[in-house]
């Protein structure tokens, strides 16, 4: 479903760029300012939408493959719980991120940056992931 | 706010329900912001106004745009409904005021982390710190929710396309023929 409308195609390709780039800003501006890896995901995965929308599905998933998103999906989580074991093998609690570095607000810093990095890429992939499907279906329901 | 609820809850066609609801999101939002909670606020309009919009139309897409006539009054539910909610409304009752310094939501681990958050773990944004540190566990269940529902949604409508394109030899069932 690729839009005529040059109005729509021109203003989303100019926006789609500050769009990502926003998301990465709210991704690791999260600690000083609102905002954090859930939004920031959101906000990515809003972007690609807009992408879809615009300019078909079809170039949509030329640029990000289903493999892609299932591996963002997962390795959020991953990276998360990861972190959770690394500072448990450090000798701290699951998920203390104070061992991960000698000086404790650093390690702290370090893992809040790691695990807002994971639900961001865990969010991003989860929201394209059900979109895509959507699509998916409504195409083999349409073939029928 | 009360006016988007309502007209939500009167009107037939879907499509416009699904705005409807999108701009009562968009409403809670500004709410939050008026309560100085700009990050729930953030939250709010990304996932409320914008995702769950896009994706209730993909539903509506997959569904239908005219919801079924039903009947107007229906007295077994609506006493139900009439009578949780005077309960739910009597309960607000012993709630403190808003704002009030008394309230023991504001003495129990909250004052520690205004207090403390900066020497323990960092960052100026309390609401992060106490999101991925104090309760990383719970930040980790709720970034696990959000897999699990991706995974759900392809468990349900992803798979029924791929089983439509293998042809019908390759059954599991064949497979642990040859197998054996």
């Amino acid at each position: 479903m690729l839009t005529r409308s040059s109005i729509l195609r021109v203003v989303s390709k100019l926006l789609i760029p500050p769009i990502m780039l926003f998301a990465l800003y709210v991704q690791f501006h999260g600690d000083f300012g609102p905002g954090g890896g859930f939004q920031a995901g959101v906000i990515f995965a809003a972007a690609f939408i807009l992408y879809a929308l615009i300019f078909g599905v079809d170039n949509a998933r030329n640029a990000v493959p289903a493999w892609a998103t299932r591996t963002m999906l997962a390795s959020g989580v991953l990276l998360y719980g990861g972190v959770g074991v690394a500072a448990m093998l450090l000798g701290g609690d699951f998920l203390d991120y104070s061992v991960l570095n000698a000086d404790p607000l650093t390690g702290q810093h370090l893992g809040i940056t790691l695990i807002e990095f994971g639900v961001g890429t865990t969010v991003a992939g989860a929201m394209i992931t059900i979109f895509l499907i959507f699509d998916g279906r409504l195409r083999a329901e349409k073939d029928d | 706010m009360a006016v988007t609820a309502y007209s939500l809850v009167r009107i037939h066609n879907l499509f416009a329900a699904v705005m409807m609801s999108g701009i009562y999101s968009l409403l809670g939002a500004v709410v939050y912001v008026v309560m100085d909670a700009v990050d729930v606020a953030f939250t709010e309009a990304a996932v409320g106004a914008g995702i769950s919009t896009v994706l209730m139309l993909g539903t509506l897409a997959l569904t239908t745009r005219m919801d079924k006539e039903t009947k107007l009054v229906v007295p077994i539910p609506l006493a139900i409904v009439t009578v949780t909610g005077a309960l739910l409304i009597y309960a607000t009752m012993d709630m403190p005021h808003y704002g009030d310094p008394g309230a023991p939501v504001h003495h129990h681990v909250g004052p520690h982390y205004i207090e403390k958050s900066a020497q323990e773990v960092g960052p100026p944004n309390i609401v992060t710190s106490v999101l991925a540190s104090y309760r990383g566990y719970d930040t980790l269940g709720e970034t696990t929710v959000v897999f699990t529902a991706a995974v759900g949604v392809m468990a349900l409508i992803g798979r029924s396309r791929r089983r439509k394109k293998v042809p019908p030899k390759t059954d599991p069932a064949s497979k642990k023929e040859q197998e054996t």
